[in-house]
């Protein structure tokens, strides 16, 4: 089996502010990390790997500061990262990041799995799965929580969860497969492989031409929606209430807002 | 730069929203967007249309007229009895082609997200996922969708220029349906379908539903978090007495104390109840978005210093512990005396 899991190097969503004067993000001092759904998937490939066997590369997009990142994952089993980096690329919306994407998966070539996160914390689309399987022309198993292969390798099986049931669809290789957020635990590093992980022999870099991508369909030019504003979301005003006496009258007077209201 | 395979000029004047269905009736997010779409389509005085694929659809259709949609695009087929990507995403690709809608949303739902991006490629156009508000520019149909980002902290206002169809998911809940008028007229379009078993390549080899709780749907909540120990019993005993559902933060779900679709936040549910009640809960953001509709919120931890109260209507500082057996018996008396 050779899989694909599309990475994304996010800023850590606790540690993101918006400045109130200017509505810009304050990024000075926010550390990054692997967009946390990433390791998800990425621990579902590593899982495939070792019941299958096959090798399990790392695709994503962005500067070459994403590497040490990105490392971390080959230290945790995976065998290659692939990294689309070129200044082009950059301010890509969903339509064009899947095209990019579906690009350096063409390029590779041979690809019988392709992972992705559920979605991503910082702009949380959730809608790079089904955009890049529909590039590729093949089928899906979306908001997978577990999967296998039949005997001859040649369908996946995955199971969803959907509102209150669940449903197992099959679909032929190769086919894109989004995990569900927290439905594995991803496994730490090996460190017997940490100093392998980090030979610059594990890692491609590809730009623009080097995937063969069309100027008009990526970055800046190839995306359709444009951002007009930023606000800080609005938070309701709430009354902020404190409940005072023992805990048997405030006991008391929550019953009577509960019993009231429902 | 990308075109979408058509473009303002070409577009109709109509919003299209996509309607899901469940044992014979509309779903929640259906009538949300029928009543949002219908609003948004009297304001500049567009037609609303519905799309429903399935197997017999004259009743769904007949819902759609009285939930506010002007013209109903149905299509009857054996193959779109369950959805697959491969049916649904073909057949609305030929709706759309030939109504050319200005505006097309769908409920962020799996199925909704997974057509929603097919055919955003499919047709070379934007799409702006899980938006929480929505609005019309008068003259030019330019549709402006409010996204939230970085865990719902930031809020983005984007738009797509002259690409059509202006493509949205609608996170579920946030807007409100509108009560039915029976008494509405509309048109039904009744789409041709030809499909063939070999076009479709998704098998569903099990449907499992009715099956567990969904906190979308109900509206009192009763969360725990990591202060609650691991023991959501207490919650469970009032949630009984009320009518409500236990939610839980993730450490808990995690930890395995809680079933993962109680959840609440981020990477969970996002609800709207009337009353949410939080016990011992901090208030992590990632977990405030999930319950911050709430009508009325009220927490109880034993940290006066806790994020959880700058979200709160009516704030307890003390230990869960020993407040929830008390809250249980004042309200089996009160429930008493009523009798």
């Amino acid at each position: 089996m050779k899989s694909v899991v599309c990475v994304k190097v996010v800023p850590k969503s606790e540690e993101v502010r918006v400045d109130p004067e200017t509505m810009s993000l304050i990024r000075d001092g926010v550390r990054s990390e692997i967009n946390p759904p990433d390791m998800n998937a990425l621990e579902m490939a590593l899982n495939i790997k070792d019941r299958y066997g096959g090798q399990v590369n790392i695709l994503s997009m962005g500067p070459p500061s994403f590497l040490p990142f990105l490392q971390a994952g080959v230290a945790m089993g995976a065998d290659h990262i692939y990294l689309l980096s070129d200044l082009v690329l950059a301010g890509a919306d969903t339509l064009a990041t899947t095209y990019t994407l579906s690009k350096g998966i063409r390029r590779l070539g041979d690809i019988d799995l392709i992972f992705c996160g559920e979605e991503s914390s910082d702009g949380a689309t959730g809608q790079v799965p089904s955009g890049l399987a529909e590039w590729l022309q093949i089928r899906g198993l979306f908001l997978t929580t577990e999967m296998e292969l039949d005997r001859n390798r040649l369908t996946a099986r995955g199971r969803r969860e959907v509102a209150s049931g669940y449903q197992i669809l099959e679909v032929p290789l190769p086919c894109v497969v989004s995990v569900k957020t927290a439905c594995n635990e991803p496994r730490f590093m090996d460190y017997a492989r940490k100093e392998w992980a980090f030979e610059r022999e594990r890692v491609t870099i590809w730009n623009a031409h080097d995937i063969d991508a069309d100027p008009e369909f990526i970055g800046v030019e190839g995306s359709p929606t444009v951002v007009s504003g930023l606000a800080q979301a609005p938070t309701r005003e709430r009354k902020r209430m404190f409940l005072e006496g023992s805990p048997l009258e405030i006991a008391g007077q929550i019953a009577e807002i509960l019993q009231k209201n429902s | 730069m990308t075109l979408s395979l058509y473009d303002a000029r070409s577009a109709a004047d109509s919003i299209w929203v996509f309607l899901e269905q469940d044992r014979n009736s509309l779903t929640e997010i259906s009538l949300e967007l029928l009543a949002k779409g219908r609003q948004l389509a009297d304001q500049v005085g567009w037609k609303l249309g519905g799309l429903i694929l399935g197997i017999r659809n004259s009743e769904l259709c007949s819902e759609a007229v009285a939930h506010g949609a002007d013209e109903v695009w149905s299509a009857e087929h054996e193959l779109l009895e369950n959805f697959t990507i491969d049916a649904f995403s073909t057949i609305t690709f030929e709706m759309i082609m030939e109504g050319k809608p200005g505006v097309l949303l769908f409920g962020a739902t799996p199925d909704g997200r997974d057509l929603a991006g097919r055919l955003a490629v499919r047709l070379r156009t934007g799409l702006n996922a899980d938006c929480t508000g929505l609005r019309l520019r008068p003259g030019t149909g330019e549709l402006i969708c409010d996204v939230s980002g970085f865990g719902g902290g930031v809020l983005a206002l984007i738009e797509m220029g002259d690409h059509r169809p202006q493509i949205a998911t609608i996170r579920p809940g946030v807007f409100s349906k509108t009560q039915p008028d029976w008494k509405r007229l509309g048109e039904l379009i009744k789409f041709p379908v030809l499909l063939k078993a070999e076009d479709i390549q998704t098998r569903i080899v099990k449907k499992v539903s009715g099956e567990g709780v969904d906190l979308t749907q109900v509206s009192l909540i009763i969360a725990g978090g990591r202060g609650m120990g691991g023991d959501f019993g207490a919650l469970q005993k009032l949630a009984d007495i009320l009518g409500g559902e236990v939610g839980a933060t993730r450490p808990p779900v995690d930890d395995g104390y809680i079933e993962r679709e109680r959840q609440i936040g981020q990477t969970g549910v996002v609800c709207s109840p009337k009353i949410a009640l939080c016990c011992g809960i901090s208030g992590a953001f990632h977990f405030i978005v999930g319950v911050e509709k709430a009508d009325i919120f009220i927490a109880i931890n034993s940290d006066p210093s806790a994020p959880i109260f700058e979200h709160a209507d009516y704030c307890v500082v003390g230990d869960v512990h020993t407040i929830l057996p008390l809250i249980k018996e004042a309200l089996q008396t009160r429930l008493a005396e009523e009798i």
